[in-house]
């Protein structure tokens, strides 16, 4: 099992990319360390009884007036950087996967009604796709974000920030798949065997969740890859911008929000770690997208 | 599309109570209800709505709940800020792409052509406001040379107040356009390069070489013309992702423009001026679409064959 894996083509050429194996290695680093956070980070950075404020402000260890107990410094509450990096990277991880999923789901539901049922439903369903295509990503999620955040009592959006959030990234990024799986589905409903599926009598929606859908999953999942990278980036966006994570509990964009009101009193690396966490995490994801966008194309080999 | 941003504002208009808001929870019943005749707020919803219709075609939304003052006159304001920040991002974008894109394309094999492309594939994974930090970083708090926020001083002409016309207003201009234009300047850069080396393959460059003329007359002359009608369409929609992205890098610049205008409506859920702002914005969408459309006709001489064939 594992040696055939080992030889099939997409192992192949993922052993010939070094730049690939480097990308997938960083990400799982930054995966694992988010995931294990609670037991592998030196501190938890949210246990208040281990705050001490004496500890406030202490730079990276290799500096003048560095401990080793705090690898990367620590923050104005004296908390960890290391640690508040792994627990954000958890939260900027977690929000990101649900969003996309959301987006997921929505997208290709939307687009196998468009592309399976046709007509005015299509042509409704496109233009949305179509209006809010013209408008950036990032201008819709802070437009839903912002509308939820005056709707709701200050109390409930408390306690439904997170889902709000994850909605508000989902939904603006449902186009592209509906686009490419409404693409596929007009090409798989004239095939052979959704007709056999219809002469036998199966219900509409029957033909569409189990003899199409599994036809126009392929390149949805590339898409998926490439956009959880771009919905991170949503979400630590919206987060520094203050409408985002909370900061009770601080996603990457949030620590690099916080870290930035200290950036002139010299304090640089409350802001710029998390950073870089942010960029390496994001640019690998990218790699490893654009690579199994390359490898599973067969165009291109 | 522009009902796009009236619905969008209709939603706004009538979420919670602005009335508690603007007078704080010790008002008296009756200041309140003066408040809410004010605002004509005690008339049914179709009403509002359709004076609000009518109101916003002449630009006029009402008043800030947060400033008490008219909300037009707030985003008049702004709005020279922020205009002058996307221009100068766009142009700058828009130059440098055009020069990059082209040098990586005609010296693919140097080593500063290897560097930009490198270089851009980082830049489109770094988030706007990263740059915006780092820059900030570099060449305020470690260099010094540079503001880190504001406008610096201003010169007003008529309602208009520029920045571009003083020193310290073109200083306070550098880092925020940079911030602001560099993920563009990537996205141009890219496909100047790609258009670039697919024209150069064609027949007709061939021919121009055979013809004799000048490396810089086929590169300039005829390539660069041609490969110039994807980069009109991607860059006159990125203006408007510029105005957009504004917001990002407003916030990071403390730069005094609608974007920043717009994040702290958000937080302090002052309604008027955010729907105010998203029928702008989706005016500037509306027109930006319709000029690129009309930028093809003046480019791309076989629509205009077409279209006259068509009469």
């Amino acid at each position: 099992m594992l040696a055939r894996a080992w030889d099939s083509d997409l192992a192949y050429s993922f052993r010939r990319s070094p730049v690939t194996v480097v990308a997938a290695l960083l990400t799982l680093t930054c995966v694992a360390g988010a995931l294990f956070a609670p037991w592998l980070a030196p501190h938890n950075p949210f246990d208040l009884a281990s705050l001490d404020l004496n500890d406030a402000f202490t730079p990276p260890f290799w500096s003048e007036g560095g401990k080793a107990g705090f690898p990367l410094g620590t923050d104005d509450q004296g908390r960890d950087v290391l640690s508040t990096i792994m627990y954000g990277a958890r939260i900027s991880l977690g929000v990101g996967i649900a969003s996309v999923l959301f987006a997921m789901v929505l997208g290709v539901a939307l687009g196998l009604i468009a592309g399976y049922v046709g007509g005015r439903v299509d042509a409704l369903i496109m233009r949305v796709a179509d209006v809010q295509l013209s408008f950036p990503a990032i201008l819709i999620a802070l437009l839903i974000d912002g509308v939820a955040r005056v709707a709701l009592p200050a109390d409930v959006h408390a306690h439904i920030a997170i889902p709000v959030l994850i909605m508000a990234i989902g939904v603006s990024g449902w186009v592209q798949y509906a686009r490419t799986v409404r693409g596929s589905t007009l090409v798989e409903r004239h095939k052979e065997y959704v007709q056999a599926a219809r002469v036998i009598g199966r219900a509409r929606a029957a033909i569409m969740v189990h003899h199409v859908l599994p036809n126009v999953l392929g390149p949805v999942l590339v898409l998926a890859t490439i956009h959880i990278a771009t919905a991170i980036i949503t979400e630590a966006t919206l987060s520094f911008l203050g409408v985002g994570m909370p900061p009770t509990q601080p996603s990457l964009g949030t620590l690099i929000r916080i870290g930035n009101d200290f950036l002139f009193s010299g304090e640089w690396w409350i802001t710029i770690f998390p950073g870089i966490a942010l960029v390496v995490l994001v640019l690998s994801i990218n790699l490893l997208g654009d690579w199994l966008r390359d490898a599973l194309n067969p165009k291109l080999r | 599309m522009l009902a796009v941003g009236v619905i969008a504002f209709a939603l706004f208009r009538y979420v919670g109570d602005p009335v508690v808001f603007m007078l704080g929870q010790d008002a008296t019943p009756e200041d309140r209800q003066r408040m809410t005749e004010a605002l004509d707020l005690d008339k049914p919803f179709y009403l509002q709505y359709a004076k609000f219709v009518g109101r916003a075609l002449q630009g006029e939304f009402g008043l800030s709940l947060h400033q008490l003052r008219p909300v037009s006159t707030i985003i008049l304001e702004r709005l020279p800020a922020t205009l002058e920040l996307s221009f100068v991002a766009a142009l700058l974008a828009l130059l440098s792409g055009l020069w990059f894109g082209v040098y990586t394309a005609l010296r693919r094999e140097s080593w500063l052509a290897h560097l930009i492309q490198a270089a851009s594939l980082i830049g489109v994974s770094l988030p706007t406001f990263l740059i915006g930090i780092l820059l900030i970083l570099i060449f305020s708090v470690t260099l010094g040379w540079l503001p880190s926020f504001g406008r610096g001083e201003t010169v007003s002409i008529g309602w208009w107040s520029t920045g571009l016309l003083t020193a310290s207003g073109l200083k306070a201009l550098i880092l925020p356009s940079i911030t602001l234009g560099l993920f563009q300047m990537t996205l141009i850069q890219r496909l100047v390069r790609s258009e670039m080396l697919e024209v150069l393959r064609t027949d007709y460059i061939k021919f121009a070489r055979a013809r004799g003329l000048s490396d810089r007359a086929i590169h300039f002359g005829h390539a660069l013309k041609n490969t110039l009608v994807p980069v009109i369409t991607i860059t006159g929609l990125q203006l408007g992702a510029i105005i957009a992205f504004a917001i990002i890098t407003e916030t990071v610049f403390q730069w005094p423009g609608m974007g920043l205008l717009f994040i702290q409506s958000v937080t302090v859920a002052d309604v008027p001026v955010m729907a105010a702002y998203l029928c702008l914005i989706a005016l500037f969408f509306v027109v930006i679409n319709l000029v690129v459309d009309l930028l093809y006709y003046m480019v791309d001489p076989r629509l205009r064959i077409e279209r006259a064939a068509a009469h």
